[in-house]
């Protein structure tokens, strides 16, 4: 498994460009470049999924381990065995801590690169993304902004129109929608309006997403609502290998980046690689191949699904599992080649039913894909309610992963 | 006189003209007026009023070359917002269009207080702003007409004109939304330590923006070079300000950032004031803490306030025992230098707010007449070279013609120019060659006329799967499967 993953990391330090600072045109060449380097990145882009430090989801070898079931999507025992790191090539981290190396690095690397937000600073970010940033890059660098959502995201967007690099931090998603109108008009758009003179290169990050009865404020999925925004990129993160990746690739994006983070995935642990590596921003992550149903899905539904994908396998059923990743836009050059394979479709993911991700992936795939469907597609999402606070009615609110084994049954009738 | 009419009115050949010019200026014995920079002091027409600050000086040092300069900006800007006013009544310009003329004084005033290196944010009654930060007339109609010669490239329209490489950043439709930008822009100057300002622009009807309060808090906070100037219309729409505001006194309303109050209808006072923030806007000296003798504290106040432009560091010595609210209050007097002013511009403007609005339901036309006589900024700047002799009535005209046909060249050129390319729908949606490349197929057909059709980005598979590039494009609704082909690929043109 060490070796695999050794070898993963070989090919992904070989695909993604040197880290001196002026290799933009090699990110270029990466990310300009998904249907060439997705044939490699393929082999690279194991989802090893180590919670607990005990899982190594291998996908090329022939026989399937007996897996330790991920019970919850919230990892949050320490590692085990501290014995096997050393060991291994990578270095195992949390999800959060990946971030934040993703961040640092890139500082480091581009001192064009701040960050705002509130308490990210001396606090040290109310998820501990930024934490220890402050002291050694700056005040300057490491901005703690008072609680005004709608004048430090706009501020953002105004740095980044003269050449900074932003990344402005949400605390929780939802206090985003304070600054939609910045986000949206001048974020989104200013790229086009000024007829190319100015380039956003802003991330903006936070955690959003259903998390432990955090009440039906704190539990908003805005990626429902920014999917319209022309001119933006949204991806969403789910393992420490990509929230890394994508955390730098965004960063180093000209685009405007929104990065959604999940509030329960923060301490996911994983190994990754120690050398510098990025993920394409528009590419969908394989997570498990299969052949008889497509199973798309993103951020902590990833979870619920591989989940009842350990089920479903057990019940003879052979699902194909793609973590989208890319919410806007979507990679349907992955998703077209495994519904061409599987001719079924299953979408599972925590936006609502009405107009969220899933709602906009059906039309992208039955507009393109129709010939190539068996059956109607399937989405599973959340219901269309506010997330209430009581446990059981919260989890009754999102989707499980016994409702995603049903949907698979039904599907594959 | 003839030949200059005929140099004037011979817009073909252009070489003609200039070859007549010279003739032209020696035949009306001009005087060499326009290179003058032997310095005039002219008085404000009203002193400024101020909150926390002291107030600069009411003579304004100024000279020929400048004043000339200011008439002739300003009377392009008037004459190019007018045939704007037709232009859009000839429906050539369509949806919004806000209009400057009135307050042309505060465009050009600010601009010979400042550099390109400082930035320039204001709302969206931009095109003088846009010109005077050194946009050609050509750029201005051809994107109000929506052409590629457009600043916007045709797709930003009225309220989005930019230009970047003179730090002219916009040219905003939301109300208050360009302030918080502003500050952004502030806050890259200080990072970059550009020992540049920024002025970002709003109106009285922004003034109520909450965004613009929270900007102001962190651009005080965070000691950012902004300035962030009102310009007092005193019509937010239609509603008046009294109607809008409990405190129509915009220039108190940052409560610790200390404002300035100017007429704005006089460049020369814009310009005075402008200069005077930007220099307290860029001072930023350590100051270490003291208590010093009465007089001498009096003393090094009167220092501070009078030669504070080369006042880089204040230095204070501390004994032991020193009283803190004597501290505190030095402290507070000298933060008033540090930076960040708000600078209400008490102008008007003579349009509605809009070309959709008359402009007159809610003020009376003796109110807009009153103003154009007493207070118009054009004419106060021609009263001022008159008596300072400096051209003659006639030179003046003669400006004034020539920037006629400036502008109506211009429109000319700019109705001549073409409207975008359909392909162009998509382009710099994203930063073009990173990340969402946005898919070209080069495909001529009949009906796209040989043209580059793009599709969006996450209709990449569009083109693998159901663009067959060797299927032949019909005429779309011909067939059953040419409307397929179309429904997949939206961007079909015809």
């Amino acid at each position: 498994m060490a070796a695999t993953f050794h070898g993963v990391g070989a090919t992904v330090a070989a695909l993604s460009s040197s880290s001196s600072p002026s290799n933009s045109f090699g990110s270029k060449k990466l990310l300009s470049s998904p249907s060439r380097s997705f044939s490699v990145r393929k082999r690279a882009s194991f989802t090893v999924v180590r919670s607990d430090g005990s899982v190594n989801f291998d996908l090329n070898s022939k026989g399937r381990r007996a897996q330790q079931l991920i019970a919850n999507a919230v990892a949050t025992k320490a590692d085990s065995s501290p014995v096997s790191s050393s060991s291994k090539p990578g270095h195992e981290l949390l999800l959060f801590e990946a971030l934040r190396e993703g961040l640092e690095e890139e500082m480091e690397r581009d001192p064009r690169v701040c960050v705002m937000g509130e308490d990210v600073g001396h606090y040290g970010g109310s998820y501990k993304v930024t934490k220890g940033l402050a002291t050694k890059f700056g005040d300057l660098r490491v901005l703690d902004t008072p609680i005004a959502e709608n004048s430090f995201t706009g501020m953002g967007i105004g740095a980044a129109m003269t050449g900074l690099r932003p990344v402005v931090e949400g605390m929780n998603m939802g206090f985003l929608l304070l600054a939609f109108n910045q986000i949206s008009n001048n974020c989104g758009m200013l790229h086009y309006t000024s007829g190319g003179q100015f380039t956003i290169p802003i991330v903006i990050r936070g955690p959003g997403g259903v998390g432990r009865q955090l009440g039906a404020e704190h539990s908003q999925r805005l990626e429902s609502y920014f999917q319209s925004i022309p001119g933006i990129q949204m991806v969403a993160c789910s393992t420490p290998y990509n929230a890394k990746g994508l955390m730098k690739a965004a960063i180093r994006s000209e685009n405007p980046v929104i990065l959604f983070e999940h509030v329960l995935l923060y301490n996911l642990k994983e190994r990754i690689p120690d050398e510098d590596y990025i993920c394409n921003l528009e590419e969908a992550e394989m997570v498990r191949p299969g052949e008889h149903v497509t199973i798309l899905t993103y951020s902590r539904m990833r979870y619920h699904v591989m989940q009842a994908a350990k089920t479903l396998v057990n019940k003879g059923y052979d699902p194909e599992v793609i973590d989208i990743r890319s919410l806007k836009p979507f990679d349907l050059y992955t998703i077209g080649n495994s519904v061409k394979k599987t001719h079924r479709v299953l979408i599972v993911e925590e936006c609502m039913r009405t107009g969220g991700i899933g709602a906009s992936l059906t039309a992208a795939i039955t507009e393109n894909f129709n010939d190539y469907l068996d059956a109607p597609i399937t989405c599973l999402s959340s219901q269309d309610v506010p997330t209430p606070y009581a446990g059981t009615l919260e989890e009754w609110t999102v989707v499980q992963p016994a409702q995603i084994v049903t949907a698979v049954e039904q599907l594959c009738q | 006189m003839a030949l200059s009419r005929l140099a004037s009115s011979s817009s073909s050949s252009s070489r003609f003209a200039d070859l007549l010019k010279p003739l032209c200026s020696a035949i009306s014995l001009r005087r060499p007026i326009s290179t003058d920079t032997t310095p005039i002091t002219v008085e404000t027409s009203v002193p400024f009023t101020s909150h926390q600050c002291d107030t600069p000086s009411r003579s304004v040092q100024t000279n020929a070359k400048e004043l000339l300069t200011f008439f002739r900006d300003m009377a392009l800007m008037r004459r190019m917002e007018i045939a704007a006013d037709s232009l859009y009544k000839a429906k050539l310009i369509r949806g919004f269009c806000h209009l400057y003329d009135g307050q042309e004084a505060v465009a050009v005033g600010m601009e010979a207080a400042i550099t390109k290196k400082d930035c320039i944010i204001t709302a969206y009654r931009d095109h003088c702003t846009f010109v005077a930060r050194g946009g050609t007339l050509l750029e201005v109609f051809a994107e109000l007409m929506g052409r590629q010669a457009g600043c916007s490239r045709g797709k930003g329209g009225s309220m989005h004109f930019y230009k970047k490489d003179s730090n002219f950043y916009g040219g905003h439709g939301i109300v208050g939304a360009q302030v918080p930008l502003g500050c952004g822009l502030a806050f890259a100057q200080k990072y970059s330590k550009d020992e540049a300002v920024t002025f970002a622009l709003y109106g009285d009807g922004a003034a109520n923006q909450g965004q613009l309060f929270e900007a102001l808090n962190i651009s005080a906070l965070w000691d950012l070079p902004a300035i962030l100037v009102c310009e007092n219309n005193h019509y937010g729409m239609g509603t008046a300000e009294w109607r809008a505001s409990k405190s129509p006194a915009y220039y108190k309303r940052g409560d610790y950032a200390p404002g300035l109050k100017v007429d704005g209808m006089d460049a020369l006072a814009v310009k005075q004031a402008c200069t005077f923030a930007k220099e307290h806007a860029l001072k930023n000296g350590p100051i270490v803490s003291v208590n010093l003798p009465h007089q001498l504290e009096k003393t090094l106040v009167f220092f501070i306030t009078h030669f504070s432009v080369y006042v880089n560091c204040v230095i204070f010595l501390m004994p032991k025992a020193h009283q803190a609210t004597e501290y505190n209050t030095l402290l507070e007097y000298c933060a008033c230098f540090k930076l960040f002013y708000i600078l209400e511009m008490d102008t008007y403007r003579y349009h509605g707010h809009s070309m959709s609005d008359p402009g007159s339901t809610y003020r009376t036309r003796d109110e807009i007449t009153g103003v154009r006589q007493e207070r118009d900024p054009v004419e106060r700047i021609r009263k001022l070279i008159l008596s300072h002799d400096l051209a003659t009535e006639k030179e003046l005209k003669d400006i004034e013609k020539e920037i006629r046909k400036e502008v109506d060249d211009a429109i000319a050129q700019a109705k001549e120019n073409p409207l975008p390319e359909s392909s162009e729908l998509f382009t710099n949606v994203y930063a073009k060659g990173l990340g969402v490349e946005v898919y070209h197929q080069n495909h001529g057909s009949e009906y796209t006329g040989g043209h580059e059709r793009s599709f969006g980005a996450d209709r990449k598979e569009a083109n693998f799967i159901s663009f067959d590039p060797t299927h032949t494009v019909k005429k779309p609704c011909e067939n059953h499967e040419t409307a397929e082909v179309e429904r997949k690929s939206p961007a079909f043109t015809g």
